[in-house]
């Protein structure tokens, strides 16, 4: 294996801007959106006192949780010692920042008062685990900046090492932390289990990779660059576990809560009779985000086809969205218990009514803002890899792998 | 200390506000026109709670520490508090009727359009005496 | 409300000035003024020698009334838009059935002060506070609208603001994209009147359901009412300690 040479994204100009312009629209169409929300008020959008968190809640913990993810494929380079992973190491650093900046760019914009910023910076509750996302959060872009510079600077490549063991456990802390924004909502039946956390870290794993993958093949193939059969074939096989990981945790949150006897009740909302949560998570969580994307990826012919494995990774990441929006409003339509072994029969829209669970229809402003944090994400990560040397020249096995040989 | 942070950022911005503000109102004395004239309860009195000189460039001092006490403790003193500012300065028209502080050309609005700098108070408080605000309900 | 009624409101509030100590005054029809004594210095912090509190006695609280809710939004100025998802409540009807034995039950469900308040552990920037006295609000200098309060609340007691509000009363300054609740009308507790507009409209209504006051006093009609009446908390499992308790459920 030779050393490997990193230069900048070099495709065409016209396609370059082409490509950002597009991108600017969505971001655009974002933008008009948090004025318009912000100038009117959430009333127009599908929130309300009841699902107090919507569709730019689903995007943006969706976004935040791919970005720990993304940090994998580095951390699998440096902190284990993979060989082969070690030139996907800065793009990996690089897309962790910039889903990280998309999903928190959504979070700040929905907020009542984003003009507050300042206030959210500056004034904390450290009992509050929201306050500590926002160290979390921080720390994470400031830790990965460097690791990134340890990477991209020779003289300080000593330092790659440890930076990326820190980052490592930083990114993990950071999905814990998302994931406990839940786990602290001990009155909500849908959010009261322990194993939310180690969940979250599952599927940010998954979600991250398959943003990496997408990322790496539209990139090399837009700039003519190669891509090995065999490292792609290691990318998505790794894809296929975790996958199978987020299925495994899925499956041990929902047998857990059944084993709880007060939480028979989301059980069957969120498996058997909750509507459109039941829908979506069949349909997108586990059909769509787990067994297709899983069959894909270890079918013996389909898995050796790049537009299949793109599929999938696509795949992955709805089925993702999805999972992100039964646990943020379906967690939240279903009528948490107030009185326990008593049935409302009157009451106003904040009660359940004979168990009604609330509803919520998203709007298209909630839904431009959140497709506007993911347009971010993409735009931000192409001009950090069109300014800077982000990108392996090549990824074609014989460059990257220290084992390859020549198959005969 | 991020309290202390948070004052700092505070403070300097506020400083930076009340400086340009303060000098403009300085050279120019105008804006503030109808404050103190007419049918506002001010007109009768000597000087506000403090020298007016002084509460040109610091009223917002009295009014923040004040807000803090009061939400935080319970305390509200009357003298400064911001529903006393809005009794005292706020006119009525022809026909009794209070005019809002932040209309065009009445107190707050007068030197606060003059500088460009929108307070924030009236997101949230009465612009008008709590007896006409409870009068329109 | 009428005019005259404010201009009331503004000569008892100088009146209660003059005449702290006092123990039971008649100052406006069918308002009684209970322990002032605690109630209002308005000069002084509030401390934590007082602790206010509800008990709601739900075999009184009658059916297909709304006197509370009703007071509660003309006390605090909770302008209606025409849209019940998004316009704000502090205080609303509840009727429950007993999965068991039928029984129905009518109750005013509001935030209920717990003493281990989720909404204030979760507050990201400390604007959900707990006062000394108990009260649990929000400072809506320093509230940014997250509604991660709204999330931890386990009675869904609060509301954002999700529209621009015309008239601010003096009383209770609003304004859109921050989170409120019931304050338990600090500001007649302030101002050292130790009567909510709810527990005010209830007993004139006849009922006399809520009985309001100060849980730290043995003497207060609260305390005397909790010694003799069997009570518990909303969701006691979550041990939030809170300061409303209902008797009858
Ligand atoms: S009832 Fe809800 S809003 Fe009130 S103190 Fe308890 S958690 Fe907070
Ligand atoms: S909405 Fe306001 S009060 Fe509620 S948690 Fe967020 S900042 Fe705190």
């Amino acid at each position: 294996m030779s050393k490997i040479h990193y230069r900048e994204w070099g495709i065409p100009s016209p396609t370059y801007w082409g490509i950002l312009i597009f991108l600017g629209l969505f971001i655009a169409a974002a933008g008009v959106s948090v004025l318009y929300m912000e100038h009117m008020g959430h009333w127009v959008t599908g929130m309300t006192n009841q699902i107090v968190w919507g569709t730019p809640h689903v995007f943006a913990v969706f976004l935040i949780v791919a970005a720990s993810g993304a940090l994998n494929v580095a951390s699998i380079g440096s902190v284990f010692g993979k060989k082969v992973y070690k030139p996907l190491a800065p793009l990996s650093g690089l897309l962790a920042i910039t889903l990280l900046v998309g999903g928190l760019l959504v979070l700040v914009l929905d907020l009542g008062r984003p003009d507050r910023l300042i206030v959210a910076m500056t004034t904390y509750n450290f009992k509050s685990i929201f306050a500590w996302n926002i160290y979390l959060y921080t720390g994470f872009m400031v830790i990965v900046a460097t690791y990134l510079f340890t990477m991209m600077e020779r003289k300080a490549n000593v330092y790659t090492k440890p930076m990326g063991f820190l980052a490592f456990v930083w990114r993990l802390a950071l999905t814990t932390g998302t994931g406990s924004i839940f786990g602290f909502l001990v009155a909500r039946q849908a959010y009261d289990a322990a194993v939310m956390a180690p969940m979250f870290i599952v599927m940010s794993f998954s979600f991250g990779l398959a943003f990496y993958i997408l990322m790496v093949m539209f990139m090399y193939n837009l700039d003519g660059r190669p891509v090995g059969d065999g490292l792609l074939n290691r990318l998505k096989n790794l894809l296929g576990v975790f996958v199978a990981g987020v299925l495994y945790f899925t499956l041990a949150y929902h047998l857990t809560n059944l084993y709880v006897t007060e939480n028979h009740g989301v059980e069957a909302f969120i498996l058997l009779n909750g509507g459109v949560y039941t829908t979506v998570f069949w349909m997108g969580e586990v059909i769509i985000g787990g067994l297709l994307p899983l069959a894909i990826i270890f079918h013996p012919g389909l898995s050796q086809s790049r537009c299949w494995i793109a599929a999938a990774c696509l795949l992955v990441l709805l089925g993702g969205l999805s999972k992100v929006f039964v646990i943020i409003i379906g967690g939240q339509a279903f009528p948490m218990s107030i009185f326990p072994g008593m049935t409302i029969v009157e009451g106003s829209v904040f009660d359940a009514v004979n168990g009604q669970p609330f509803s919520y229809a998203p709007s298209l402003p909630e839904v431009l803002l959140g497709l506007g944090g993911i347009a971010m994400a993409i735009a931000a990560t192409l001009v950090g890899v069109r300014m800077l040397k982000f990108l392996p020249v090549s990824l074609a096995d014989e460059a990257v792998d220290p084992h390859y040989s020549a198959k005969p | 200390m991020t309290s202390t942070l948070h004052r700092l950022v505070k403070v300097v911005s506020l400083a930076l506000l009340v400086g340009l503000g303060a000098t403009a109102i300085a050279e120019t004395d105008a804006p503030a026109g109808k404050a103190v004239e007419g049918s506002a309860k001010a007109n009768a009195l000597k000087s506000c709670v403090r020298p007016t000189d002084w509460m040109r460039r610091n009223h917002m001092e009295l009014i923040e520490h004040q807000r803090d006490l009061t939400v935080r403790q319970g305390v509200r003193v009357q003298k400064d508090s911001l529903a006393n500012c809005i009794d005292c300065h706020a006119r009525h028209d022809d026909k009794g009727q209070p005019v809002p502080v932040t209309a065009k050309g009445e107190f707050c609005q007068g030197c606060h359009g003059f500088v460009a700098a929108k307070p924030s108070c009236f997101q949230c408080h009465s612009t008008v005496p709590s007896s006409a605000d409870t009068a329109q309900r | 409300m009428s005019k005259s009624k404010g201009q009331t409101d503004m000569d008892r509030r100088t009146f209660m000035g003059l005449t702290v100590g006092a123990a039971a005054t008649l100052v406006a029809p069918g308002v009684f003024l209970h322990s002032i004594a605690q109630a209002g210095d308005r000069e002084q912090p509030v401390t934590d020698k007082v602790r206010w509190g509800m008990l709601v006695d739900t075999s009184k609280c009658a059916n297909g009334c709304s006197a509370c809710v009703d007071a509660c939004k003309t006390e605090n100025g909770l302008s209606n838009h025409g849209r019940p998802a998004t316009d704000p409540t502090w205080i609303r009807k509840v009727k429950v059935r007993d999965n068991f034995t039928g029984r129905e039950t009518n109750l005013p469900l509001m935030c209920q002060h717990c003493e281990f308040p989720p909404c204030v552990d979760v507050c990201p920037t400390g604007a959900s506070f707990k006062r000394a006295d108990g009260i649990v609000m929000v400072d809506r200098h320093v509230c940014i609208g997250c509604r991660y309060c709204m999330m931890a609340c386990p009675y869904k007691a609060r509301s954002f603001i999700h529209e621009d509000i015309e008239i601010k009363p003096t009383n209770a300054p609003r304004g859109k994209g921050c989170v409120e609740s019931c304050n338990l009308c600090v500001h007649r507790l302030d101002n050292g009147q130790a009567m909510t507009a709810c527990a005010e409209a209830c007993a004139k209504a006849g009922h006399n359901a809520l009985v309001f006051g100060d849980l730290k006093d043995p003497n207060s009609p609260v305390s005397q009412a909790l010694k003799q009446l069997p009570s518990r908390q909303i969701r006691a499992d979550l041990q939030l300690s809170t300061g409303v308790r209902y008797s009858g459920i």
